[in-house]
């Protein structure tokens, strides 16, 4: 089966007063269709910008340096402006984190959703409204059509959060890019989300890439998992595998400082030190200044070891046991 | 809705009420306008019979009253100047100011929000540099100065536009105004940018600090992730919700230039209603200051209340509720 979703080389800079600095770097990873990809990492590593990057829409001073984003096959960063706004929406959407921020909220939710209807597609108003109306009903909100008449202030967030993924939908894209979704919500409301977005997944055939800082909510929702570290992917591969046998020691120290059920009283080891600012980065491996395995080896830029889905950025990775 | 309303008016009143007892006082205290009135050889039973006649001899409170009898009864009080009513007198200028300041809020509402918007939307650019220099020129430099300039260029130097005075005035639907002729246009328009200068400064600032702000917000970012144009984006999304702010100062703005266009209007010789309370001030005419004020009071009045509806218009958290408003 081919990619939804195939990124290779994607490498994204921003120029600053004291050069460019590189937020995401050499990054590659691919979705299939109906798959979910957790892309993990802590604040500043690069995953948002990773996914605004797939989009296209990272403004000056930041630009996209290099690599591809081929969705279905298709390059978007060959394809002009103009194309790759129409590619917006239609084949690959995104949802954001905070559900208060991301809708207008000076228009009502049925005007907005038929303007994202409709600026692909050349239909009526009352037949963009029916289309929006379907959306809410597959991303289960009760009484669809009087939520079209509400404005978003008087809807909950997880409701509002429900209201974006429908517009996510609208138009059935191959990929949707979900930018840490359901941090802002309540946890109850959480799980109601990551069970809707599973069954989505599965019914539509839409390939998910969820972005996140929650170790826990990936590792039950995704397939696949990349972990993210200074704008590059340290360790990736199937999610059972990588949390039960991480082998890069950043993705080790990330699961082990998750509580656990199973070793109540535990105290949790933390990874020393603080992610790094990217204009001052090691050279070599930028994990080096924090690493309990780091030697004079990991000044040199680390090694990609692994085959096949299993694949790792590390000189001194952990045996798979 | 309703109860927004009554309560909107019983306000209004109290403070047309305030505001007619603050003017009265204020203008028996500035001088005695009989002392200006007439002739300084005139015989004591002249001054005796003058100031009888308008009622100056009575107390203040009692002044007071006849006014707010006569005012309720729809009479304003005659002029002591020109000896005519004053109702005819300030209804006779308002049509003049008014297209003054209709065309001038035009001119500031067209060039202004547009450029802002442009300035806000590519911040860094040249022109948008150019435009926000503009605009500090615009509310940094004192109008008459900017009026006599206009005059310099356009009247004395390049004679395409008159320099002053209102033209020839047609009918349009029943008002005397100068917008309907040829020659009126040519006299208003000069003025009218003048009269615009400072409201666009503040409406292009104003426009482009809430554009570039909203440009970086979710919604926006959001709009753009679903692939709406740029220009759609602009004027559906970004538009309504940067509107408030604006339409506040717009309403501020048009109350004051109307009540105050007294600068350009003394500059261009224009014959409005700033120039009649001016000329009234220097001659202590009574009737006409308390009218005039009184006026714009309720004009003020009138004009907040459109402002509150429009908000309830554009942004739906906005509740018109008669408690707390």
């Amino acid at each position: 089966m081919s990619a939804a979703l195939d990124v290779r080389g994607l490498t994204t800079r921003f120029a600053t007063r004291t050069g460019h600095v590189t937020a995401v770097n050499n990054v590659s990873f691919s979705v299939e269709p109906g798959r979910i990809l957790g892309l993990v990492g802590e604040s500043g590593s690069g995953k948002s910008v990773t996914g605004f990057s797939v989009l296209g829409l990272i403004d000056a001073p930041g630009e996209i340096a290099g690599g591809q984003v081929l969705i279905e096959g298709e390059d978007m960063r060959a394809l002009t402006p103009e194309a790759q706004r129409r590619m917006r929406g239609r084949r690959v959407a995104m949802v954001f984190q905070d559900p208060m921020m991301t809708l207008n909220p000076v228009l009502r939710v049925g005007d907005q959703m038929a303007m994202a209807v409709r600026v692909h597609e050349r239909v009526s108003k009352s037949a963009a409204l029916a289309r929006a109306r379907e959306a809410l009903e597959i991303v289960g909100i009760p009484a669809p059509a009087e939520r079209l008449k509400a404005y978003p202030h008087q809807l909950s967030g997880g409701m509002r959060q429900r209201v974006a993924i429908a517009i996510a939908l609208l138009h059935r894209p191959s990929v949707i890019i979900a930018d840490e979704p359901t941090t802002a919500l309540d946890v109850s409301i959480q799980g109601q989300i990551l069970a809707e977005v599973r069954r989505l997944a599965d019914e539509t055939g839409t390939a998910i890439v969820w972005v996140s800082h929650d170790l826990a909510v990936v590792s039950s929702l995704a397939d696949d998992i990349c972990v993210m570290y200074a704008g590059r992917i340290v360790e990736s591969g199937p999610a059972a595998e990588v949390i039960a046998a991480p082998r890069h020691p950043y993705t080790q120290g990330l699961i082990q400082s998750v509580p656990s059920l199973h070793e109540p009283g535990r105290k949790l080891p933390q990874i020393p030190g603080s992610t790094p600012q990217l204009s001052r980065l090691p050279t070599g491996c930028p994990f080096r200044p924090r690493c309990p395995r780091a030697t004079e080896v990991c000044a040199s830029d680390p090694p990609d070891l692994g085959t096949g889905g299993r694949r790792v950025l590390c000189h001194h990775p952990l045996e798979t046991p | 809705m309703l109860g927004f309303l009554l309560q909107r008016l019983i306000q209004a009143m109290i403070v047309i009420i305030a505001m007619s007892v603050i003017v009265f006082l204020g203008v028996y205290a500035i001088g005695n306008p009989i002392d200006v009135l007439i002739d300084p050889g005139a015989t004591a039973e002249i001054r005796e019979n003058l100031i009888r006649q308008y009622g100056l001899d009575q107390p203040l409170w009692q002044q007071y009253f006849t006014f707010v009898g006569q005012v309720l009864r729809g009479d304003l009080g005659t002029s002591m100047v020109y000896n005519i009513p004053v109702t005819d007198l300030v209804f006779s200028r308002l049509p003049a100011t008014l297209e003054l300041v209709f065309v001038s809020v035009c001119i500031a509402t067209l060039v202004g929000i547009p450029a802002g918007l442009y300035a806000g939307y590519r911040p860094n650019g040249i022109a948008a540099k150019a435009i926000m220099a503009l605009s500090v020129l615009g509310f940094s430099v004192p109008t008459f100065w900017i009026g006599m300039l206009l005059i310099m260029a356009f009247a004395v130097g390049l004679g395409w536009l008159p320099s002053g005075g209102r033209g020839d005035t047609g009918s349009l639907f029943g008002i005397p105004t100068s917008l309907a002729t040829a020659d009126g246009w040519s006299h208003v328009i000069m003025p009218a940018i003048n009269l615009s200068l400072f409201k666009m400064g503040l409406l292009i600032r104003l426009t482009r600090a809430g554009m570039v702000e909203a440009m970086s917000t979710d919604y926006v970012k959001f709009a753009r992730a679903q692939g709406l144009p740029d220009r759609q984006i602009v004027f559906s999304h970004v538009l309504r919700n940067i509107s408030i702010p604006i339409v506040t100062v717009f309403g501020l703005e048009l109350g004051s230039t109307l009540a105050f266009a007294v600068v350009t209007e003394s500059v261009f010789n224009w014959p409005g209603v700033g120039k009649l309370i001016i000329d009234s001030i220097l001659q202590l005419d009574r009737p006409v200051m308390v009218s005039y004020l009184v006026l714009v009071v309720i004009l003020f009045v009138l004009i907040n209340l459109t402002v509150d509806l429009v908000y309830a218009r554009l942004d739906p958290r906005v509740r018109l509720k008669g408690g707390a408003a």
